[in-house]
């Protein structure tokens, strides 16, 4: 026999996934629905209504120290972000960074607007990074603060402009958030943490629920006539078109934020007086640009353009690589992003890619291909 | 005569001495939405095996290996327009191109429908 795969887990989710007909794949150790009727349609439906999604796969985690205070300060030391400001209820995009300033994950932090959650903040890691983001953390963090996994818990996110109406009806309490923020909230009785929130470009929420409630959810949001599953085939194309890095493609260890053009994570006040892991790297970045940038791609043919695929300039002199590329069902047409040298990364500049195909055209244009719509 | 599979998920139909080539309505489905097709250029000749098409759907692009040898005669020009049609009518109006072929007996060693469907089973 050859080797077996390595056993891959479910989520809570597993058995719906299968009943709605799904095609499961691999992902990031997971066994999950990549699409249920067809990606294109899929985006498009969620584009134009609701889509639901299982990211039971991510991982949810809490970070807890004495105080708020203690709490955010550990998290600042590795990270660029400045989290001691950061309201109740209120939520932020943050990078873990190694002493080399790569990325070695993105996240988001929640602060929970409940008393009894004092001193926790809430924490969203990447489904492949799990294991290396709790290893650091539990290396780095000081005594009196600790990172907790909450892998009892399932995560849905509802997207599309249509998400609102139907949480309205059975977590009403959900409805005036704006985006990123969170609240607990009850979801027909119940108890879950929903957020304002996603990866898709689009209004929409994220339902963290107890694994044993969360089919429950799925569901009742399935049961609306707004909602259709989605699967990550979809997931992937929304976010390509809404210009977001996923990680392992855009985002990597040798990758800094500036490159990465993510210098909305570096708060202002640590712009001066660094004090994070590869501050050295990032504070010149920050002042003498960086060497390469992370654009966006679009091709002038009907050719989709890959990961991996040659980035060239006009004379043709490698410039640069494709870190993710597909199709944009909204945009119709081939869409990527990629990294190129600073130099090039003006928009309407002309470059060629080199791939599958040879000598493609295709001209650097602005992120995000699809205007985000925020509920802000 | 009567349609001819290969394992890798190509039909073909000979039809005196051109052959019409595509690929299966398995293969369609296992792809997804596909979004762009590349065809050989009236005139190539394509030997037996030769990845000389090209399928992309939304996530991943594949190559389709020729069934027979051949000279391309005709592309399937539709699929340009809507490479959509791959999935609409794999087997038929989605077809990919049409050769001349060199060798009929190319054929002999391809699955019957029976065998591509046993086949398909043991997938």
């Amino acid at each position: 026999m050859a080797d077996q795969p390595e056993t891959l887990r479910r989520t809570a989710l597993h058995g719906l996934h299968l009943s709605l007909g799904a095609r499961m794949v691999p992902f990031a150790g997971y066994e999950m629905p990549v699409q249920y009727e067809g990606i294109i349609a899929e985006h498009r439906w969620t584009r134009e209504h609701a889509g639901l999604f299982d990211v039971s796969h991510m991982g949810q985690r809490f970070l807890v120290g004495p105080d708020h205070a203690a709490t955010a300060a550990a998290l600042a030391r590795l990270t660029p972000g400045s989290f001691e400001e950061l309201g109740l209820g209120r939520m932020r995009y943050t990078l873990l960074l190694n002493d080399d300033g790569g990325v070695i994950d993105d996240m988001m932090v929640t602060r929970s607007r409940s008393e009894n959650d004092a001193g926790a903040l809430g924490l969203v890691f990447n489904a492949g990074r799990k294991e290396i983001d709790d290893d650091y953390f539990r290396s780095r963090l000081p005594d009196d603060v600790t990172l907790h996994s909450a892998d009892d818990r399932a995560l849905l996110a509802l997207q599309g402009p249509e998400a609102a109406t139907v949480m309205a009806r059975h977590c009403p309490k959900a409805t005036p958030l704006t985006f990123m923020s969170a609240t607990s909230a009850e979801f027909d009785g119940i108890d879950c943490s929903v957020s304002r929130s996603g990866y898709t470009g689009e209004d929409g929420f994220e339902i963290s629920v107890p694994i044993r409630d969360a089919e429950t959810v799925a569901r009742t949001l399935l049961n609306e006539p707004e909602v259709k599953p989605v699967g990550l085939g979809a997931r992937d194309s929304l976010r390509l078109e809404a210009g977001l890095p996923l990680y392992g493609h855009d985002l990597d260890e040798a990758t800094s934020p500036v490159e990465a053009d993510l210098v909305f994570a570096i708060a202002k006040a640590r712009r001066a007086k660094g004090g994070f892991p590869g501050a050295t790297r990032i504070l010149k970045e920050l002042r003498d640009g960086p060497a390469r940038k992370r654009v966006g791609l679009r091709p002038s043919g009907r050719a989709p353009v890959r990961d991996g695929a040659k980035i060239l300039s006009l004379d043709g002199t490698a410039i640069g690589v494709v870190t993710s590329g597909g199709f944009g069902p909204t945009v119709n047409g081939p869409i990527a992003m990629g990294y190129v040298q600073s130099q090039f990364s003006r928009q309407g500049t002309k470059v060629t890619t080199s791939g599958r195909r040879e000598n493609e055209p295709a001209e650097i244009v602005a992120l995000p291909f699809v205007p985000h719509r925020y509920f802000r | 005569m009567a349609t001819r599979y290969t394992r890798d998920h190509e039909w073909v139909r000979l039809d005196g001495d051109t052959a019409t080539i595509g690929i299966t309505a398995y293969a369609a489905e296992q792809l997804g939405d596909v979004v762009f097709v590349e065809l050989p250029e009236v005139g190539r000749k394509v030997k037996k095996g030769e990845g000389a098409a090209v399928v992309e759907s939304v996530k991943a692009a594949s190559d389709v290996y020729m069934p027979i040898s051949g000279e391309v005669v005709e592309r399937n020009a539709g699929l340009t327009d809507n490479p959509a049609g791959v999935n609409e009518q794999p087997e038929g109006s989605g077809w990919f191109v049409k050769i001349k072929v060199t060798d009929k007996s190319e054929v002999d060693g391809l699955l019957d429908e029976a065998a591509y469907r046993d086949f398909l089973k043991t997938l």
